[in-house]
């Protein structure tokens, strides 16, 4: 712990002229030397204007991440990527926001977003970073990473042209976009992955899209979110980590705890702020502060994870703001913030 | 029926409503005025995710999806950063300045005015709450 708190002065020190977001999950086990902990980058959008010409404010965000990331003490055992390093998912956008990562000390695994695919199927993406599916084993932990942004052959064939597909499916609140889901593919090959897993061994499982329904509109949504949830619901430890929604959410439905990271690039506003549709947050989620516009890397962040006995600690890196830190808590079963839940501080209202 | 409907249609009109109708606008002049309306609307809705809004490809729906988080109904109020009270225009060109690296438009610019047709046609339906933090 205290390794942590020298990480986070030295970051204070850093931030101090601009803000950068990062965020760190801890998982526990019974043997102290199983715990560890990574980093969690995602949703950086990395936008070409032309050439060699990119928006900065974005390239500044994921930079910061980095940078800080590069800081942890202790040092991380790796770092996730949550998804989204480009905005519309060209080569020169994927590869830029690739050479801004490679700055990082340490193996990097990466999840696929929908900005990072729907130009060209994610081609381009698997060129660079390989399998768009797949898990591994790390000190006792099963993790898998899955492609949850696809949707029906049918609306991903109905495109004149892959820019216009990527038009249409980059527009969060376009109307012609379509549900995400992982589908039949995935999810059978998820059932033959975990087959050989014991109940016991915690599962950790990183998908762009929140794997619960929380907002149709924003696609803060996984189609098939329940059938997954229910291939997950024999292990006696799940967290779900995802990017894609710009913002603090953290849910528990049944075993399996799910967890948000914050963008590097910007934040995106809670759907009650939309009053023109219904949603369904979850009522555990103690919001993120609002956003001051007037500070570009405001309600931005990155976050480190504490692994510990299949439970996950998370610590979101907030340039702006207070950094906000979620424990299981053993006496609720549940994650809760440190400071907003456990102590009762009042958090900002969002309208 | 059709009798007892008539009957009672005129009975609305004489008693029920209890105001002068001659004046009244007509249906089409009403739906008249609400196409002009969403015309603009929905060039609004076309300005709020154009990439030549500003000069860097970002546009507001980016940050805004449904023009989310803009709170029009709070306009005028107190902006700290701008050291005045400023009405939503003002905040609608310190986004296309910054965010979009963009040129300001005029307050009477008919652009200007469709943005802020999509905003609070987005916000529809919600109390105003002028000053409101």
């Amino acid at each position: 712990m205290t390794s942590r708190r020298n990480f986070i002065k030295k970051a204070g020190v850093l931030a101090a002229g601009s803000a950068l977001p990062l965020s760190v999950v801890e998982l526990s086990h019974a043997n102290t030397e199983d715990n560890f902990t990574f980093a969690f980058i995602s949703d950086s959008h990395i936008q070409q204007i032309k050439g060699n010409q990119f928006v900065q404010n974005w390239d500044r965000g994921l930079q910061r991440a980095v940078a800080e990331a590069n800081l942890l003490d202790p040092k991380p055992d790796f770092i996730m990527y949550g998804g989204d390093i480009a905005q519309i998912g060209t080569a020169a956008e994927i590869d830029h926001g690739l050479e801004i990562m490679s700055a990082l000390r340490g193996k990097t695994h990466y999840v696929m977003g929908e900005h990072d695919y729907y130009l060209d199927l994610g081609e381009h993406w698997s060129k660079r970073l390989g399998d768009q599916y797949y898990s591994f084993d790390h000190k006792g932990v099963h993790f898998v990473v899955l492609n949850s942004i696809v949707t029906t052959e049918e609306w991903t064939n109905k495109w004149s042209s892959g820019e216009e597909r990527m038009g249409v499916m980059a527009g969060l609140d376009d109307p012609r976009g379509s549900p995400f889901m992982v589908g039949d593919v995935q999810r059978a090959w998820l059932e033959k992955d975990l087959k050989a897993i014991d109940d016991a061994t915690p599962i950790v499982v990183f998908s762009h899209s929140p794997l619960q329904k929380l907002f149709a509109n924003w696609n803060f949504w996984t189609d098939d979110a329940e059938q997954i949830q229910a291939i997950l619901g024999r292990f006696d430890n799940v967290n779900v980590f995802y990017g894609h929604v710009h913002q603090i959410q953290y849910n528990q439905i049944g075993n399996i705890k799910f967890h948000s990271a914050m963008a590097t690039a910007w934040p995106w506003p809670y759907p009650n702020s939309y009053a023109q549709a219904t949603n369904y947050m979850p009522k555990l989620t103690v919001p993120m502060n609002r956003a001051d516009p007037f500070f570009e890397r405001d309600a931005t962040g990155w976050q480190f994870i504490d692994i510990h006995s299949g439970k996950a600690d998370l610590q979101y890196i907030l340039p702006d703001n207070d950094d906000r830190k979620l424990a299981y808590n053993k006496d609720t079963g549940r994650p809760e913030d440190t400071q907003y839940q456990v102590k009762q501080k009042a958090s900002q209202k969002h309208y | 029926m059709k009798l007892l409907t008539k009957i009672s249609l005129v009975g609305c009109l004489l008693f029920g409503a209890n105001v002068v109708i001659a004046d009244e606008f007509t249906q089409e002049t009403v739906d008249e005025a609400h196409a002009e309306f969403m015309s603009v609307v929905e060039k609004g809705r076309g300005l709020f995710v154009d990439p030549n809004l500003g000069s860097n490809g970002v546009v507001c729906a980016q940050c805004h999806p449904n023009g989310a988080n803009t709170h029009p109904e709070t306009y005028p109020k107190f902006q700290k950063q701008l050291g005045k009270v400023a009405p939503l225009w003002e905040m609608v060109n310190w986004c296309i300045r910054n965010p979009l690296e963009g040129m300001e438009l005029d307050a009477d610019d008919p652009d200007m005015a469709a943005i802020q047709a999509y905003i609070h046609y987005e916000r529809r339906g919600v109390a105003l709450a002028p000053g409101k933090k």
